[in-house]
Parts: structure tokens; sequence; C-alpha cells
């Protein structure tokens, strides 16, 4: 396999939207191809990463149509539907694309426009990666699955509502560093879990699961362009290069599993990443996980290998997740605050890493950061995509 | 001029003596304090100001609610409305949202309107919640008279209380079938929505006694988003 790099990474503000599904999906990529600085390299390929928009903004074919809006042709052009993991499966794609030497350059885009609809039409559409005969009839939405996900959790390893808070709280403040952060407001242990008035500010969505364990809803893109090594060779900035890929799944119902609180596809998509990339856990500076409900920060921690299991939230406590912590995570706000468009942000957590590495992140910059993991989580854990990447001058 | 003082009284709805509402400290998710206080005719002024530049945000129905809130407020400054009232909610000092309405009679309230600027912090919540307890608890009352203009309040009053349909009756508000809250219902929903303690410290009562706006364009921005600021 060629070696494949990132040579540049835009994404549009998080939040809510009046751009069309294709005006942000062109935004993020117009900021990534800037930020590559290709000179006269053409795109040979586009990736489209989303979930929802067939049924949510009544659009497909979104690959076709942005090398239409960018005048991108004779580009190819192809679209990725892999639940909330479409950005990663997407990345891989343009991944294997460069690799296989089908490409030299590509661009990777992630879009959803969710706004559009209201919260009880937003919530049944990303149950609909559910089982449709075994969890979905039965009115099973994901923050119901993290909700009993969380209560297992809680009761088999001890982590207490507290810990969840502190997950909260940590992206929100990472989230005020970050201008594409959909929600830009700090919350404190007091407001959300102590002070009597906490029983409104935070109120219960999925018990144990509350209001600010859940991530925000949100509009938004994202994009990276890929290049192989003789491209990336000529171009002047810091070379990001996918170290590893895996990918991993599970049963798509979730009482089908042996033990429904081991995430043993984010264990194995993990332990492909990191074999392919030649490192482990603990060579990794900072890391983008999956957070979109606060539990799975700290599971996907532990799953990752950077925590021994149930550990994660002890690690969480004695502030190692922090930006100034050993290991920092989720430094963009991760899903908690950053937002949720749920086909952009596989893409967006590459987008961080690699701003990251190249030391652009500004105030939330992790201090010499030369290796960063992303765990995209599609499904309810049923499909799940790890990346590694590494600033090779570093 | 003894003229123009009858005249003036003829064009005055009747007023009833309506109790004061005691101010209350909230804490915000974010750890910050609001004062939830009721304001006196004077300081009509300074909420109009607030209100003006969202007058054409169309977005969550922001432009349909300041209209009206607008000449309600006016309403209320001039006395062209029955014992209507005003509460506000204020962070160190700065206005975070109101909430307005008026008695129908000894028994009926009526809910008029909530206008959050600080979006995110379950404001507006808290402000109706003390809307609720003024008309309940302390004047008394059996039923408010509630209609939505905007999805989130629908999902805000006629979910999370859950309120009632009263449709036999119009809102004041467009002759919207109304729904209510009867005083059953807000007592039983009163500990999951109902917050607050008094007394107020004397500084942070001191601090919410002026209320100052957020500049313009911050204000259009937390209610309206980048977009629609930069418009």
């Amino acid at each position: 396999m060629r070696p494949v790099y990132i040579a540049g990474a835009g994404m549009t503000k998080f939040g809510r939207s009046e751009w069309s599904l294709i005006e942000l999906a062109s935004a993020a990529s117009l900021a990534a191809l800037h930020h590559a600085n290709l000179g006269d390299h053409r795109v040979d390929g586009v990736v489209v990463a989303n979930m929802g928009a067939a049924r949510v903004n009544r659009q497909t074919a979104l690959g076709s149509a942005l090398v239409d809006q960018l005048a991108l042709y004779p580009a190819a052009a192809e679209s990725v539907e892999n639940g909330p993991a479409s950005g990663a499966s997407a990345f891989k794609v343009g991944v294997q694309a460069i690799a296989s030497g089908m490409a030299d350059v590509v661009l990777v885009t992630g879009v959803e426009r969710m706004r559009v609809v209201n919260g009880l039409e937003g919530t049944d559409f990303v149950a609909s990666l559910s089982h449709p005969e075994a969890e979905y009839i039965y009115g099973v939405t994901l923050p119901a699955l993290a909700g009993m996900f969380a209560r297992l959790v809680m009761d088999r390893y001890g982590v207490e509502r507290r810990h969840l808070a502190m997950v909260a709280i940590k992206n929100h403040e990472n989230g005020t560093k970050n201008p594409y952060a959909h929600i830009q407001q700090t919350v404190t242990m007091e407001g959300i879990l102590t002070a009597p008035e906490a029983v409104v500010n935070n109120p219960p969505i999925a018990e144990p699961l509350h209001l600010f364990d859940c991530c925000a809803v949100s509009d938004g893109a994202a994009a990276v362009v890929l290049v192989s090594g003789d491209v990336a060779q000529r171009l002047e900035h810091p070379s990001i290069r996918v170290a590893g890929i895996g990918q991993a799944t599970d049963t798509h119902a979730v009482h089908e599993r042996e033990d429904p609180t081991d995430l043993k596809a984010v264990r194995l998509a993990s332990e492909g990443a990191f074999a392919m990339a030649g490192l482990r856990p603990e060579n990794v500076n900072v890391a983008e996980l999956h957070d979109a409900f606060t539990i799975l920060e700290i599971a996907e921690s532990e799953a990752a290998g950077f925590f021994p299991r149930g550990q994660g939230h002890e690690a969480l406590e004695r502030g190692e997740t922090k930006l100034d912590g050993k290991l920092p995570i989720n430094p963009s706000g991760g899903l908690k605050a950053k937002g949720h468009p749920v086909g952009a942000t596989g893409v967006a957590q590459l987008v961080e890493l690699t701003w990251q590495l190249r030391g652009e992140a500004g105030a939330r910059q992790v201090e010499d950061a030369k290796v960063g993991y992303a765990c995209n989580f599609g499904g309810f854990g049923n499909n799940v995509v790890a990346t590694v990447l590494k600033r090779e001058d570093g | 001029m003894a003229k123009a003082d009858e005249l003036e009284g003829l064009l005055r709805p009747p007023a009833m003596e309506l109790p004061p509402y005691p101010p209350k400290v909230i804490t915000l998710a974010s750890g910050e304090q609001m004062v939830v206080r009721q304001i006196v005719r004077d300081e009509v002024s300074v909420l109009l100001e607030a209100i003006y530049p969202l007058l054409l945000v169309e977005r969550d129905f922001y432009d349909i609610v300041s209209a009206r809130l607008f000449g309600e407020l006016l309403a209320y400054k001039r006395y062209r409305v029955k014992d209507e009232y005003v509460l506000v909610g204020v962070i160190d000092g700065v206005l975070a949202g109101m909430v307005n309405g008026r008695m129908v009679d000894g028994k009926t309230g009526m809910s008029y309107h909530t206008l959050t600027i600080r979006r995110g912090l379950r404001v507006g919540s808290h402000l109706f919640a003390a809307k609720m307890e003024y008309h309940i608890e302390y004047c008394k009352q059996q039923d408010v008279l509630i209609v939505a203009e905007s999805p989130i309040g629908f999902r805000r009053w006629m979910i999370e209380y859950p309120l009632e349909k009263r449709f036999d009756v119009q809102h004041e508000l467009g002759g919207v079938p109304s729904w209510v809250l009867r005083s059953e219902t807000y007592y039983r929903a009163k500990p999951r929505l109902v917050t607050g303690r008094r007394p107020v410290a004397e500084d942070l009562l001191a601090r919410a006694a002026t209320i100052v706006l957020p500049e313009e364009e911050a204000l259009v921005r937390q209610v309206a988003g980048e977009k629609e600021a930069e418009s």
C-alpha cells in the first residue's frame, strides 16, 4: 500500500445553519482545499459522508452534487452512508483509493443538516440505525440505548453521575476554545448536578443520562484532503500521515452481545488501527472520541486501550483527559460541545487531529502533539472505525 | 383638564390589586446566578430597547413573539391592558429574558409571552415557571390560559408540564384554542420545574436593580445565530 497523507482540513461552524446541505459541504471542502494549498494538483476523487439527507433533506447522490458545485469534474464521486460512522468510513474509502494507486488527491467531506426537522423527527431518524425488529419497533432510541448502557457501566464499575458531569464540564470548557463548536458555554458541577436548580437545568433524558450528558444536534460539514506521498512531498506544510485505520463490527441488536458493557468493536477497531500504525495507545498524544453521550467517552477511553477497563472514570477524575492532562481527550469539545452533525462527525474528528498535529489548534492546542487517535462510533457500537494519524517530521 | 382625566379613566381598564412577586435567585447550568424579579412601569423602556432588534428575527418565531411583546409592554406602560405584570431574569445585571401575562379575573390568569435572550441555559424554562408560580402561588389563581407560538414553547409548556386542552376558550393571542395549567397540575410539576431561592442576597438584588442590555450584535447573535447577526 502507498502511504497516504492529510494535506488539508477545514470545516464549517457547527450549529444550526440556514445553508443548504451542499452549501455546507462546499464551504468545508473549500476550506480544506485552501488549507491544503495543492497548487496545480487536481482532485481525482470526492467522497461524501452523510447519514440522513435522503430522508431529512430529500437529497441523494451527494458526491456527484458536490463535484458539480465545486466544478471538480471529471473527479470520481462517491457517497458513503454508514450511520454515525459515515465520516470515518468515507475517509477510509478515500485512503484506499490513494493507497491502491487509483488516485493521488481525494477530497473527503462529511455533511449533515438535521436541524431542519424537529427533535422528535431527528431522534427517530437517528434511531433508524437500530435493529428494526429487536429495537426500533419497541421505541428504542439512541438516548435509550445509551441510558441502559450507562446504567450497566455505572453498576459494574462504580461510575457515578458526577463522572458523567465531569466529561460534560471538560468538553464544554474545550468547546469555548473552539470557534467551530456548536456550544460555546461552560457548565459547572453546581449548575448541572449539585444545586437544587439542576433538576430544571439538567433534566433527565434517559435515566441516568440527563440533558448535559447528551450531544448537541447540529448542522455542519467537515472535510479533509488526502494525498499520496508524491504529492505530499511537494507541499510546504507538515505531513500528517494516515498511520492506521481499523474497523470492526458487532451484533446489530445490543442485547445479543455477550457483555453489553464491552465495546468490542471499539477494542478491535483500535487494535487494528494501532497494529497498522505500528504504535500503541501510550504513544497517542491527543484523542477525539465519539462522546455522543458522556458515558461513551469514558467507555471508549478504556476500549481504545488508553486506560484499563473500569478505570476510565478514575483517569478522568485525576484530570488526565483534560487539555493539560496526560492524554487530552476531545480538545475540540467533542460531540458533546462541538456538536454532532452525524455524517460530518467522523471527518470533523480528523480535522481536529490534523490541526492539532500541525500545531494549528489555537487556544486548545495540545502541546507537542505528534500522534492522534479518533474513534468514530457507528450504530450503538456495532460498526466502529478507529484512525491513528502521525506527524511525520515529529 | 378634568375632562381629559375623566376620559383617561374611561380608557384605562379597571385594575385589580395584585400581590408583588418576591424576587428569587436561580443557579443556572453555567453556575451563574440569575435573579428573577418583577419590573415596574418605568423600566419598560429598557425592555423595549432589548426587544427592538429582534422584531425581524424569524428564527424560532422571535419576530412574532417580539412584536406582540413589544405591544403588550407598551400597553402595560401606558395603562391599556388589564392587570399585566412583567418578570425579568437578570444575570449580573444583564437582561437574560422576560415573561409577562395578565389577570382575566381573580381565578384565571392568562400567560402572554416568554422571551429568552440568553439561550442554551433553560432561562425560558425558569422564567415561565416563575410566571406560573406568580399566578398560582402568589395570586392564588386556579387556572392559567396558555398558548405557544413556537414549537419550542409547545414542548416546554404543553408537553413538559403537561397542560390540558381548553379548546373552547380562544386565547387573546390570535384566538388560538387555549391550553390550561390548573393549580393541581402546577403543584404536581413544581418539584421538577419550579426552582429558585428566597430571599435574594442584598448584593445580588442591588446588581439586578438596574437592567443592563447586551450589545445589540451580541443580543441578536445569541438569539438568532451567526448568520442573521451578520446580515
